[in-house]
Parts: structure tokens; C-alpha cells; sequence
């Protein structure tokens, strides 16, 4: 399989689409579960800018970077079930939409 | 040396202090001979600096002691430094020791009060401020004496304040004196802002710099404060109504000290006087003549005794402010201890009176009373002749000296206050003869009998003072002139010098003298001969004093009060709405951006996005420029 057509470019436009799906995801879905997926989607559609940057400027701090995001993306992923579990314990189905306690 | 100096005012203190923590449990009469005790201390400290001072020779007789850095504050700082002088000790000693001795009376007078251990902790804390008004080496150290003596003005003259009229009499003093420290106060800021510094040395060691119109502002403002203090017109208006306290106060704060704090002001800065322009002692001199022709001619139809010494006091005070307008500082002086001897002595013999008679001040409802209370009526008429300016009594070479250097400058001023001396002894015959003469007007169930001999102890010392202390400045002579020659140092020079030879002296004081014999024999002809309707001389106007009181009274409740309120309303209107106005309107944003938080957390996702999005587009625009 012959990848030297493919350029940072399209590594790029990847990230882009990956993003735009996480976020569009965000925004419509109301199930926390789903919601929280799309946020990892945002996360690594980072990681596929970094690390595909790191490699077409030849620079090693692109790659490093993604470690930073995925360390950070595990502590998140602890606090965001915990809240999903404890969402889900109190009113069992509940939307994202539904949880508006502290609306001012 | 120094030691004794800041023990002048560490006596009064501790005494204060003491009497704080345990004035109630010492009771009487155990915590007035302790007040006593604090001011012959004081006292003795006082004689011991005079003496020191004495050994030095004149031009060293001059020194300050610095007892600790009171207000630090980048370049301003003020020491709480003692200026030791001979004018400050000359004011020293007689207020302590006429104080002394008028808290000794006031362990007799006070006898069976229910707050006598109060009283002596007031009069302990008196005479500590006043020993900081008179001894401090800078304005800000006497303001801080001027406000003590205040506050402990208002809370003895409302010492019964049970009654309504005396705390209103309390209320009256500060207030009005709270006009005079505005004064005091802006002076201060200016000779600040003009020199750097409210040390007197060095206020007095660059007088000489300031333009004439800046020291003249200074001293006129000064002399605003003065007049606040010192009952000059128009302020004079809150010591009639002070004698609402017990009498001792009323002798030794309305008559002998507090009351002449003004007059010791203005002396004290008498260089800044001399920088100043000529109308602004020329204002002083005229400002205290009429005060003192004013007072006297409302002294001449007070029934109640102690107005008539109140008004009495305004009278005097004004001849000491005359004495300052015209240069004469040592004439002011030497007349502000006599008159402290002869006027404590007046106030507390009539305390003695009154405390016979059960607490009645009507003049109308005395008389005879010369029999049953001899120690009392003699030297009553001791005082009265000091006071009226019969010689030898010390008050005739004081007033003589007065009216020379008013003379001196200016016959008019001379002419005021000639007539003022008749006058003066016209009402004080007056009242010596309604008091001690006649026939007895009082009740047969009262008994008048001679007070105890704590209270005729200090009468007597009084008298004797009265006698003789007009030999600390006779004019015959360089040698008989001590008071004078004393002063030097503390008047650079600044005081005025006598044109006028000695055949006119001679003649002034042959006038003086017929003046006051005129006005003793008119009161003699009205009040013990009853050749003249008592209805001539006691005018309805000057009973109530010209109507200056309702003047002011209906001044300040009309388009005063009417100004105030003005104030008031800005107040609550600009300066509290504008305060308000911010809270409001932070309250009426949050309650509109609290709709942003719905809640729902996909929204604030999208708000989120949104944010980022407008942030990209904005680095990007910038970017491209």
C-alpha cells in the first residue's frame, strides 16, 4: 500500500472531521454517555494534529504532547463516569438536559 | 531638670488613671485628696522647672524635651515633645496652682455627691490636657490638650446632667467650640502646607518667610479657634450657659484656665502675629474690646450670681485679647494671672454662698450676708476689689497695664475700655453689695453659716494671691518688672514698647483709678443708698444679654437649619445615591445575566464552541494583517 500521497494535509483534514463529529455530538446528543464519548472523540482528534504534525516538521515534541492529552484525558475519563454513574444512580435515564438544578 | 518637666503633666495623669481603675473603691473623700494630692505634685514639678529655669541664664531659658515620636508619617511627623519656657512654665504653674487649690475646695463643695470620685477623675483629666495644651512643642500636641480641655468642658459642665438644661448647657459649649477648632485646625494645615512642619521653633524660626498674607490668614484662623475658646464675640455665647456645672469648674475651667487658652494661643505665636499684616492684630484688639464692653454691659443686669461672674469673665478675657491685638504679650499675661487669682477667687467664694444658701443663685434672694459668713465676705471683697481696679490689688496693675499700651496704640481702644472698667466695677459692687450688704432677702428657714475649712483654705490663699501678685510686674522700675523681663525669651523681640512717658502713665492710671472709684459710688448710691431706681441701670436688654443668644438662635433654626437640612438632603441624595446607585446597578446586571445560566449543559457547550470559534476567527483576522 503506497502512503506517499498522503501528506500532513489530509492527516490534518482527519482531525478536522474527527473534531467537527465530537462537537456536533456534543451539542445533539443528550445521553451523558454518548456526550462523553464525543468529548474523547474532540481529545484524540487532537492527538491526530499533534502527532501528525510532529512528524511532518520532523519535530518529537508533537508526539510528546499527546502523552500530556492522554494522561489528562484518563483523569477525565475517572471524574466523567463518576458522574455518569452517580447521574444515573440518582434518576435512572436521565438526559444531560434533564440535570438543570442549578440553572440561576 | 527635664524630669520635672514631663512630670508636670505625669502627675494629673497618673491621678486620672488611678482614679479610673479605683475611684469608686477609694470613695470619699479619699479620691478628691488624691486628685489633690496629683496637682500639688504637678505643682512642685512646676516650681522645680521655674527654679532650673531661673539658674540658667536668660537666653538658655528655652528647651524641649522630645518623650517619643507620636505621629510618624513620611515627611510629616510630630513629636510629643514638651516646649519648656517661660511662658509655658509661667501658665504651669499658676494652672496648677490655682487648680490645686480649687481641687481642695472641691473636696468640701462636693461633699455627699453621689459621683464625687467622677468629678475628680474629670478634673485630673482637665488639668493633664491642659498642662499638653500649654506645655506641647507643636500645634499638634496643644490641639490635642485644646480638644481634651474641651471634651472634659462639656462633660463637667453636664456633670448633673439629670437636668435636661445642663446637659443642653454641655451640648451648647461643644458645639460652639467646635466652630473655633475649625479654625485652630485649618491654621495647622496651613502653616503645614506653607512650612513643613507645626513645631513651633520652627514655625517661628521661618515666619519671617512666609508672605504676609499666608501669616495672616494663619493668625486670623488661630484667632478664630482662640475666640472659640476664650469667648470672644461672637462665640462667647456658650460660657454664660456653662455655669451650669458645679462651681470649682466653673472657677477653675470658665474663669482661670481653660477659658484663657485662646489668649495663651495667640502669645505663644506671636512671631507669626508680627509677619502677619497690621489689620489682623488691629482685628484682635478691637474684637477683644468689644467683647469686653459688651460683656460688662450684660454683667450689669444678671441676677444670677455666677452669670454675672460669667459675664464677668467674657469682660476680662476681652482686655486680654486687647493686650494681644496692641503687642502688649506681657500685660496679657500678667492680667491672665491675676485675674486667674481674683476670678477662681470670686467663682469659689460664690460657691460658698450658694452652697450656704442650699443651691439658690439669686442675687435677689441674698443680702446680709456679711455677718454669718465672715471668712467668706472678706475675701469676697478682697476679689472684688482686685477685680474693680483699686490699688494696691493686683488687678488694678494688670488692667493698667492694658489700658497704657492701648493708649499707647490707639486712644479709642483706650476710651472702650476705660469705660469697660467702670462698668466692671460697677457690677461687681453690685453684686458684693447684693451678696454681702443690705438687708437678708433669703427665707428664715435658712441658715447661712461659713463652709468648711477645705473650701475657706483655698479662699484665703486666693485672697492672699489677689493682694499681692501685682508685684510680679511693677511698672516703676526695670527691676520691679520681672514678669516681663521673665517673658524675653518666649517674645523674639515681638512685643510692643511704650511711647509714652511716665507723666502719662501717671495721668492714665489717676484716670483709672477715678473710673473705678465712679463706678463703686454709683452702685454704692443705687444698691446701698437707694438714690437711684434700681430699673435705671438693669435694662430688660441687657438682662438678656442684647438678644444675641435668640439672634442666634433664631439664625440657626431658621436659614441655618434650613441650609443644613440642604446638606443633609445632598448627603442622602447625591453622595449616598451615587454609593447606592453602584450596588443597584451590579444588581441589575447579574439579575439580567442570569438568564445566560439556563442549566442545560449542552448549551453551555455550544456557548463554549461558539467562543472558540469567535476567538479563532479573531487571531486569524489579526493574523492576516
Amino acid at each position: 500500500m503506497d502512503l506517499s500521497g498522503l501528506t500532513t494535509g489530509w492527516y490534518l483534514a482527519l482531525a478536522a472531521a474527527l473534531f467537527i463529529i465530537g462537537a456536533v455530538g456534543l451539542l445533539v446528543r443528550r445521553n451523558p454517555l454518548v456526550m462523553f464519548m464525543c468529548v474523547e472523540l474532540m481529545l484524540n482528534a487532537v492527538n491526530v494534529t499533534f502527532v501528525a504534525l510532529g512528524a511532518g516538521l520532523n519535530d518529537v515534541g508533537g508526539q510528546v504532547a499527546v502523552f500530556f492529552v492522554l494522561v489528562v484525558a484518563a483523569t477525565e475519563v475517572v471524574i466523567g463516569l463518576a458522574l455518569v454513574v452517580a447521574i444515573n444512580r440518582r434518576r435512572a435515564g436521565a438526559t444531560a438536559d434533564d440535570v438543570s438544578m442549578l440553572k440561576g | 531638670m527635664g524630669a520635672a518637666a514631663w512630670l508636670i503633666c505625669a502627675f494629673p495623669l497618673a491621678g486620672f488613671v488611678v482614679l479610673l481603675a479605683a475611684g469608686r473603691r477609694l470613695g470619699e473623700p479619699r479620691a478628691g485628696w488624691l486628685a489633690t494630692a496629683a496637682m500639688a505634685g504637678s505643682f512642685v514639678s512646676a516650681a522645680a522647672v521655674f527654679a532650673g529655669l531661673m539658674s540658667r541664664d536668660p537666653v538658655d531659658r528655652r528647651f524641649v524635651v522630645t518623650l517619643f515620636e507620636w505621629v510618624p508619617a513620611g515627611d510629616f511627623s510630630v513629636d510629643a515633645g514638651l516646649l519648656v519656657d517661660p511662658l509655658s512654665v509661667t501658665m504651669a504653674l499658676f494652672v496648677t496652682g490655682v487648680g490645686a487649690l480649687i481641687h481642695l475646695y472641691a473636696i468640701g463643695y462636693m461633699h455627699g455627691d453621689r459621683d464625687f470620685s467622677k468629678f475628680f477623675i474629670y478634673l485630673n483629666l482637665f488639668a493633664f490636657s491642659m498642662l499638653v495644651l500649654v506645655l506641647g512643642d507643636n500645634l499638634a500636641l496643644t490641639f490635642l490638650g485644646w480638644e481634651g480641655v474641651g471634651v472634659c468642658s462639656y462633660l463637667l459642665i453636664s456633670f448633673w446632667f439629670t437636668e435636661e438644661a445642663n446637659a443642653t448647657a454641655g451640648k451648647k459649649a461643644f458645639v460652639t467650640n467646635r466652630v473655633g477648632d475649625w479654625g485652630f485646625m485649618l491654621a495647622m494645615f496651613w502653616a503645614f502646607g506653607a512650612l513643613g512642619s507645626v513645631r513651633y521653633l520652627d514655625l517661628f524660626g521661618h515666619a519671617g518667610s512666609l508672605s504676609s498674607s499666608t501669616a495672616t490668614a494663619i493668625v486670623v484662623l488661630l484667632f478664630v479657634g482662640a475666640a472659640g475658646k476664650s469667648a470672644q464675640l461672637p462665640l462667647y455665647i456658650w460660657l454664660p450657659d456653662a455655669m451650669a456645672g458645679p462651681t470649682p469648674v466653673s472657677a477653675l475651667i470658665h474663669a482661670a484656665t481653660m477659658v484663657t487658652a485662646g489668649v495663651y494661643l495667640m502669645v505663644r505665636v506671636n512671631p507669626l502675629i508680627a509677619a502677619a499684616d497690621a489689620w489682623a492684630p488691629d482685628m484682635i484688639a478691637w474684637v477683644g474690646v468689644a467683647t469686653a464692653l459688651f460683656a460688662a454691659g450684660a454683667a450689669m443686669a444678671q441676677n444670677d450670681i455666677k452669670k454675672v461672674l460669667a459675664y464677668s469673665t467674657i469682660s476680662q478675657l476681652g482686655y486680654m485679647m486687647l493686650a494681644v491685638g496692641t503687642g502688649a504679650y506681657v500685660a496679657a499675661i500678667f492680667h491672665m494671672v491675676t485675674h486667674a487669682f481674683f476670678k477662681a477667687l470670686l467663682f469659689l467664694g460664690s460657691g460658698s454662698v450658694i452652697h450656704a444658701l442650699d443651691g439658690d443663685q439669686d442675687m435677689r434672694r441674698y443680702g446680709a450676708l456679711r455677718a454669718a459668713m465672715p471668712i467668706t465676705s472678706i475675701t469676697f471683697i478682697v476679689g472684688w476689689l482686685a477685680i474693680a481696679g483699686v490699688p494696691p490689688f493686683a488687678g488694678f496693675w494688670s488692667k493698667d497695664e492694658i489700658l497704657a499700651y492701648a493708649f499707647d496704640a490707639n486712644p479709642a481702644l483706650w476710651l472702650v475700655g476705660l469705660v469697660t472698667a467702670v462698668l466692671t466695677a460697677f457690677y461687681m459692687s453690685r453684686l458684693v453689695f447684693m451678696t454681702f450688704y443690705g438687708e437678708a432677702r433669703f427665707g428664715d428657714e435658712q441658715h447661712p453659716h461659713e463652709p468648711s475649712p477645705l473650701m475657706t483654705a483655698p479662699l484665703v490663699a486666693l485672697a492672699g494671691a489677689a493682694v499681692v501678685a501685682g508685684v510680679m510686674n511693677l511698672p516703676f522700675t526695670k527691676d520691679l518688672h520681672f514678669l516681663g523681663t521673665w517673658l524675653k525669651p518666649s517674645l523674639f523681640g515681638n512685643e510692643a514698647h511704650l511711647e509714652i512717658g511716665g507723666g502719662v502713665l501717671w495721668l492714665l492710671a489717676l484716670v483709672a483709678v477715678v473710673g473705678a472709684a465712679a463706678g463703686i459710688a454709683g452702685a454704692v448710691a443705687v444698691y446701698l443708698r437707694g438714690r437711684l431706681p434700681v430699673s435705671m441701670v438693669e435694662r430688660p436688654a441687657a438682662a438678656r444679654a442684647f438678644y444675641v443668644d435668640e439672634a442666634v438662635t433664631r439664625f440657626v433654626g431658621g436659614p441655618g437649619r434650613r441650609a443644613f437640612d440642604l446638606v443633609a438632603a445632598f448627603d442622602s441624595k447625591v453622595v449616598d445615591g451615587a454609593v447606592d446607585g453602584v450596588g443597584r446597578s451590579v444588581r441589575a446586571g447579574g439579575t439580567a445575566l442570569r438568564r445566560v445560566q439556563s442549566g442545560f449543559v449542552r448549551f453551555y457547550a455550544l456557548l463554549t464552541a461558539v467562543g472558540a470559534v469567535a476567538l479563532l476567527v479573531w487571531f486569524l483576522s489579526r493574523a492576516s494583517l
